[in-house]
């Protein structure tokens, strides 16, 4: 019986690495290709560890691009667009997980449907309300657009948290004289934090990620993000710079791994919390 | 983790606070602004391109043209969308084979009678008929780049095969047995590589050589799909090579054009065919001492015809300055600049006269043995039939991968292309 157990442990630590190594490959062969001269990346038999390691590809793309400038405009709009999503998202999970009638499991059904719609389909007709707006290329305008984006998985992550919450503290805070939204604040928000901050990340990384939007809605250099700015390393039949697109995409990725290993208990915190309790 | 509505007030407060300024600017000083959208990617072209741009705004103060760079990936979801919003830039940089759409929607300006002479005489007919739909001109087509064959230089010269020429090029037939004696892949060595990811394209244009061309107008104006002997030529060779003579790779078939430079540098293939331009990866990439030429593609009855989709400059049809932007075209488009636009882009100039300045005759980088082919260059077959997109992407895509991995055999290829072709078209010519 002990045997079998350690073997089946053998075999999930084994399964569990070799997943890791599945995961970690393509993000390994990023670096590796970012340091590697031009001779190196046409070679048959490529190396993991680059045999004569350059820089030249991250001065070329910083030469060629205005990266940072890029960075920071998809900074300012994943981190506005992941607060905003979760702001409103919040307290309009706590009403559709508390209050179950028909306006919302209609909005629960609406929120699912939502998602289905390819970004095709309503791009024109949002393009023509931000251009009526005056928020084409626009941080602003395009910040909207990914809360708008973001929010209906958002809320359907945060209905899971708060369901998981249970009513037994909300009842007891009444006992105490606490008002509705004193019990929302004080008593379920503080317990929702792991639940919100997975959200947060959920939408910051959509956002930062995005490309199609903000490649429409921002027209000029000094607006565009990050991922319409690596766009302009590839050219027509998918030809690509590759040296230089594997160094901005590199650094590209930096800012997200920051976030994450900065809060990766919350997160890990919340995912089992909405899993187990949803 | 406690959150107050103080907090949150203050935090969308301070939010507002930082999107102050992220709004647009309007420019209103009274100059005319145009929008300029350019594809260019590769340093040397960005350079050109807005050199190009700074010197039309240093001689030209009442009209200031904005250089606004886009992407080659999702150009048109992109652009049809700035046309349905009423955004569009006024002058648009494509490809010729992506016009026919836009022209047909009424989103271009017809241009034909706002460029000067001297650029329509500059450009020949046949490259015009690249970007005109109904008799009306809608762009500018002023780059293109043939398909060759890029050749391992030693491996050729050691094998004593006959050396292509653009006067005396190599037959369908005789570059078969060619790359038959080249390798077999017995050895892991082969003849050619074929990347033939997108072999729609490839196969369309390189069949014109053979006098091929699978989209027949009738009288009716009303096209359908054939596919005759001559049509067949390009294709079976391919197909033969592979699974025949095994002179081709077939783990090629799935890659697109730089995908297969490592095997090609590395000795595994003597030929790749690629389109010109790839002459820039392979400067860059190839290993030191690799010597490579550029060598015409098979010729048939038809010479060394083949089809391509010029780059093209239009004007938006939503534009108040059209004649201010056809100016600017113009402008970018003197001999001069074309070669510098070339040489940017490593492709061909369409203009007679910048193809003649000897920076693109000369032997380096072989840049002589393309433009020797400019003469032959024909529009690609599909560029103004309707429902192309949709018999390439659902029909003719999948028919000749499996055509050309051994999967089926010519006749349910011909089949395919054929019935279920035009079942497509006609839906798109009712």
């Amino acid at each position: 019986m002990m045997r079998t157990k350690k073997s089946t442990r053998a075999a999930q630590y084994l399964a569990l690495a070799a997943y890791l190594v599945f995961l970690a490959f393509p993000f390994l062969w990023l670096i590796s290709t970012a340091f590697k001269p031009a001779r190196e990346l046409g070679s048959l038999h490529p190396t993991w560890i680059p045999k004569d390691p350059t820089l030249d590809n991250f001065r070329q793309a910083f030469d060629e691009q205005p990266l940072l400038r890029a960075a920071g405009n998809s900074l300012i709009a994943a981190l506005s667009a992941a607060l905003i999503a979760v702001v409103i998202a919040t307290p309009m999970a706590y009403v559709m997980a508390r209050h179950r009638n028909r306006v919302s499991k209609a909005a629960t059904g609406w929120v699912v449907i939502s998602q289905a719609f390819p970004f095709v389909l309503i791009i024109i007709p949002l393009f023509l309300i931000l251009k009526n707006l005056h928020l084409i290329n626009s941080l602003l305008g395009l910040i909207m657009v990914y809360v708008v984006w973001s929010l209906p998985f958002a809320l359907w992550m945060l209905v899971g948290y708060v369901r998981a919450v249970p009513t037994e503290l909300e009842e007891a805070a009444a006992v105490d004289g606490a008002g509705r939204v004193r019990t929302f604040v004080s008593v379920v928000a503080p317990l929702l934090a792991p639940g919100i901050v997975a959200t947060a990340m959920f939408a910051f990384i959509t956002a930062w990620n995005e490309f199609f939007f903000a490649l429409v809605l921002l027209k000029t250099p000094e607006k565009q993000t990050l991922p319409v700015i690596l766009n302009r390393f590839i050219g027509s039949e998918g030809v690509a710079d590759l040296g230089p697109l594997a160094a901005a995409a590199f650094l590209a990725t930096i800012p997200s791994l920051v976030i994450f290993a900065i809060i990766q208990k919350r997160i890990t915190g919340g995912m089992l919390a909405g899993a187990v309790k949803a | 983790m406690r959150t107050t509505p103080r907090a949150l007030a203050a935090a969308a407060a301070a939010f507002a606070l930082l999107l102050t300024g992220c709004g647009d600017s309007g420019d209103d000083d009274g100059k005319i602004t145009l929008q300029f959208q350019s594809l260019a990617w590769q340093k040397e072209s960005v350079d050109a391109n807005k050199a190009l741009v700074k010197e039309w705004n240093a001689t030209h103060p009442d009209v200031k043209v904005n250089y606004v760079q886009g992407s080659w990936d999702s150009v048109h979801d992109q652009l049809l969308t700035s046309f349905e919003g009423g955004e569009a830039p006024d002058i648009i940089h494509d490809a010729s084979d992506d016009l026919a759409d836009f022209a047909y929607g009424g989103y271009l300006a017809d241009i034909g009678d706002l460029l000067p002479e001297r650029l329509k005489s500059d450009i020949p007919q046949r490259s015009w008929e690249t970007a005109t739909f109904g008799g009306k001109v809608y762009g500018v087509p002023f780059l293109q780049e043939p398909r060759v064959l890029i050749a391992n230089a030693k491996w050729l010269k050691k094998s004593g095969v006959r050396i292509p020429t653009p006067e005396k090029p190599w037959s369908w037939a005789e570059f078969r047995s060619v790359t038959k004696e080249l390798g077999d892949g017995k050895d892991g060595k082969y003849g050619v590589a074929w990347p033939l990811k997108e072999p729609v394209s490839a196969t369309l244009n390189l069949s014109l050589s053979t006098g091929g061309k699978m989209f027949h107008r009738g009288a009716d104006g009303k096209v359908d799909v054939r596919f005759d002997a001559a049509d067949a030529i390009m294709p079976r060779t391919v197909h033969d090579q592979v699974n025949i003579d095994k002179s081709a790779s077939g783990a090629t078939l799935g890659m697109g054009g730089s995908d297969t430079l490592p095997g090609f540098f590395g000795g595994k293939y003597a030929m790749v065919p690629l389109g010109f331009s790839y002459r820039q990866q392979i400067v860059q990439q190839a290993p030191k001492g690799f010597e490579w030429q550029v060598l015409p593609a098979p010729a048939g009855s038809e010479g060394l015809a083949q089809g391509v989709s010029p780059q093209t400059l239009s004007v938006s049809e939503d534009s108040p300055h059209k004649k201010e932007a056809a100016e600017f075209i113009d402008f970018f488009l003197q001999p001069d600049n074309m070669v510098k636009l070339a040489r940017g882009d490593w492709m061909l100039p369409t203009g007679a006269e910048a193809l003649k300045d000897p920076a693109l005759r000369t032997e380096k980088d072989d840049w002589a043995a393309g433009t020797a082919l400019a003469t032959d260059l024909r529009p690609a077959p599909a560029q103004s039939v309707r429902g192309y997109p949709e018999w390439k992407d659902k029909v003719a895509t999948p028919a000749l991968q499996e055509y050309y991995s051994g999967a089926i055999g010519l006749g349910e290829l011909r089949k395919r292309l054929v019935e279920d072709g035009n079942l497509v078209l006609a839906r798109y010519q009712r």
